[in-house]
């Protein structure tokens, strides 16, 4: 896989592009337009910046009355205090009421790995689940982010993206599609689907290309969306590779892999099964790809749990 | 636009309806639903510039009400003003019913779902901001009770109306000075309140809250001071116009019994009588 640029870039690049067309655009931010890699933006088009300090509560309050008024906000902040501090704002501004911000969660799961749990935000898939109309996703790849990007500018309802700060390898190749709330298949096999999303996804594809090697064909989904959830695609790979193993940046509890479960135990077929994540411990430390080898988000760790299930 | 003796009729009027559909329901917020009765007869009579014709329009001025659990007046002002038929406010607490306890934009004329306290503020502010942004000449109103305030995302909010300059934004704040549990200079004092929203970067003007055209004549004179966010601080009673129910916590969502409401309903028409 070819290395990219960080997530976090194309995200600034492409609501620069989208902003320069559409003066209705704003990013609002917590003084986190640097951490969010839009300094070169606010220098670019000052006027559709607007800065809150350090106040999350107050930049989804405030998102929330400008979408009111017609804007197209892209509340930007790191997803770690965005989904925490300022949870009751998206429940009740945001989605309750319908107003239609574009909340981006910026250096999201361990991004911020080193700092401590403070800065990590392994509960947002879980948190904004639970919330009544608001979407989630969770772009693999620079096209997924950018793809991501493009498709929320014009939206009717509220909608929460999260991406990592590091460089991310390219998992898409030249034809590829995107659409939210339909997963994307990475890599096609028989034998064994991950299904993964966000920032993982690269790492599942490295285990089922080390897999491949060993004659295990896995097939990848980057089910970028976690909610809606595919849910075709899911019941698809259960009856066609008859195992799953769900990859996720966020704990066990709550996110993608009991999403999936609970739609392959009400719907069926059930099969074999493991989410791979965060444990509900105090997290290691260390950078993102330490605490991803840690547990087991690595292509040795996948490839050894998928060889576990497999038998 | 009323005259101010049609506008201290309506009041007395409102107020008879809230305690309507509250013993009704068996449910309300009685107290603070008395105590904002004036101020928001004031906005929907003779302030804001909008109606059910005009709702959907950028330039309408916008209302959001904080104290979301004083719903029953803002259900009662908005039928009166035609958003909706008068006998909807009937289903009140009812099953399926949109007349929820809090405010939700599924009954129409309400712009803002509110109900958790503090989150008001920020919404209007966002509001007053798209105005000067895009150079709209639309007002934006918020009421806030004084309890209320005991929520840090208001002053967080207060910042940001300052330093962005929302003379287009009225903050009022209902202050009764009792929140559920007592007096609020008990629970959590505030005062010296004026001075804490000067300091903020608010122009103040204090005013008695029950007094008609004195909120007429404070709103009027909106921009206070040019560039800087208003503040009508709105001295009230809570429970106003209805002696036993005036200056009481236990009435913060209490509801009339039967005697309670007769000698409430004799003592309005009392009012009445003596308006005239």
């Amino acid at each position: 896989m070819e290395l990219g640029r960080a997530n976090l870039d194309v995200f600034a690049d492409t609501v620069l592009e989208i902003a320069g067309q559409d003066r209705d655009v704003l990013v609002v931010t917590s003084d986190s337009r640097g951490s969010g890699k839009l300094t070169h933006y606010g220098d670019t088009l000052p006027a559709q910046i607007i800065e809150l300090g350090i106040a999350e509560q107050n930049v989804i309050g405030i998102s929330a009355g400008l979408a009111s008024a017609g804007k197209k906000v892209f509340a930007t902040s790191p997803a770690c205090f965005i989904t925490a501090r300022a949870f009751e704002q998206i429940k009740n501004d945001v989605a309750y009421s319908d107003q239609p911000v574009r909340i981006i969660g910026i250096s999201a799961g361990v991004s911020y790995g080193a700092l401590g749990a403070t800065h990590h935000s392994l509960h947002d898939y879980a948190a904004l689940r639970a919330v009544h109309n608001i979407t989630i996703i969770a772009p693999a790849d620079n096209f997924e982010a950018r793809e991501a990007i493009k498709a929320i500018h014009n939206i009717d309802h509220p909608v929460y993206v999260r991406f990592g700060k590091a460089a991310i390898p390219h998992v898409h190749g030249e034809n590829s599609t995107f659409t939210i709330g339909k997963a994307a298949t990475i890599r096609d096999g028989h034998d064994l689907t991950f299904i993964a999303c966000g920032e993982t996804v690269p790492v599942a594809l490295a285990a089922a290309e080390l897999l491949a090697a060993q004659g295990i064909e896995c097939r990848v989904l980057s089910m970028h969306t976690i909610k809606p959830l595919d849910e075709q695609a899911i019941r698809q790979a259960a009856r066609e590779t008859g195992a799953i193993i769900t990859v996720e940046e966020h704990s066990i509890h709550g996110g993608l892999g009991e999403a999936c479960a609970a739609v392959l135990m009400q719907q069926g077929p059930v099969v074999p099964f493991r989410i791979v994540g965060f444990p509900d411990e105090y997290m290691v430390t260390g950078s993102q790809k330490e605490i991803f080898n840690h547990y087991g988000i690595s292509a040795d760790g996948l490839a050894k749990t998928a060889r576990a299930i497999l038998g | 636009m009323l005259t101010d003796v049609e506008l201290k009729a309506k009041s007395i009027e409102y107020r008879e309806t809230i305690l309507r559909i509250i013993k009704q329901a068996r449910a309300g917020h009685t107290g603070g639903d008395l105590s904002s009765v004036d101020i928001l007869n004031v906005l929907y009579n003779n302030i804001l510039r909008v109606s059910p014709e005009t709702f959907a329009d950028p330039d309408r001025d916008r209302y959001v009400q904080s104290k979301g659990h004083s719903v029953e007046v803002l259900y009662t002002v908005l039928a009166d003003r035609g958003f909706f038929p008068a006998q909807e406010l009937d289903t009140l607490g009812q099953y399926q019913s949109h007349f929820i306890g809090h405010p939700t934009r599924s009954v129409p004329g309400i712009e803002q779902n509110t109900g958790a306290l503090g989150h008001g503020l920020a919404v209007a502010v966002g509001m007053a901001l798209a105005a000067k942004l895009d150079r709209r000449s639309y007002r934006v109103y918020t009421l806030i009770g004084d309890g209320e305030l005991d929520e840090g995302s208001n002053w967080e909010a207060s910042l940001a109306a300052s330093h962005y300059k929302l003379d287009n934004l009225t903050v009022i704040i209902d202050r009764n000075g009792l929140q559920i549990t007592g007096r609020t200079e008990d629970v959590n004092p505030l005062e010296p309140l004026a001075d804490k929203f000067r300091a903020f970067g608010y122009a103040v003007w204090e005013v008695d809250g029950n007094d008609t055209q004195a909120l007429i004549d404070a709103f009027s004179r909106t921009p206070f001071e040019t560039g800087k966010p208003n503040l009508v601080l709105a001295h009230t009673i809570k429970g106003k116009g209805v002696s036993f129910i005036e200056n009481a916590a236990k009435w913060h969502h209490r509801v009339p019994t039967d005697e309670e409401y007769a000698i409430a309903q004799r003592e309005l028409q009392q009012a009445r009588e003596q308006l005239s």
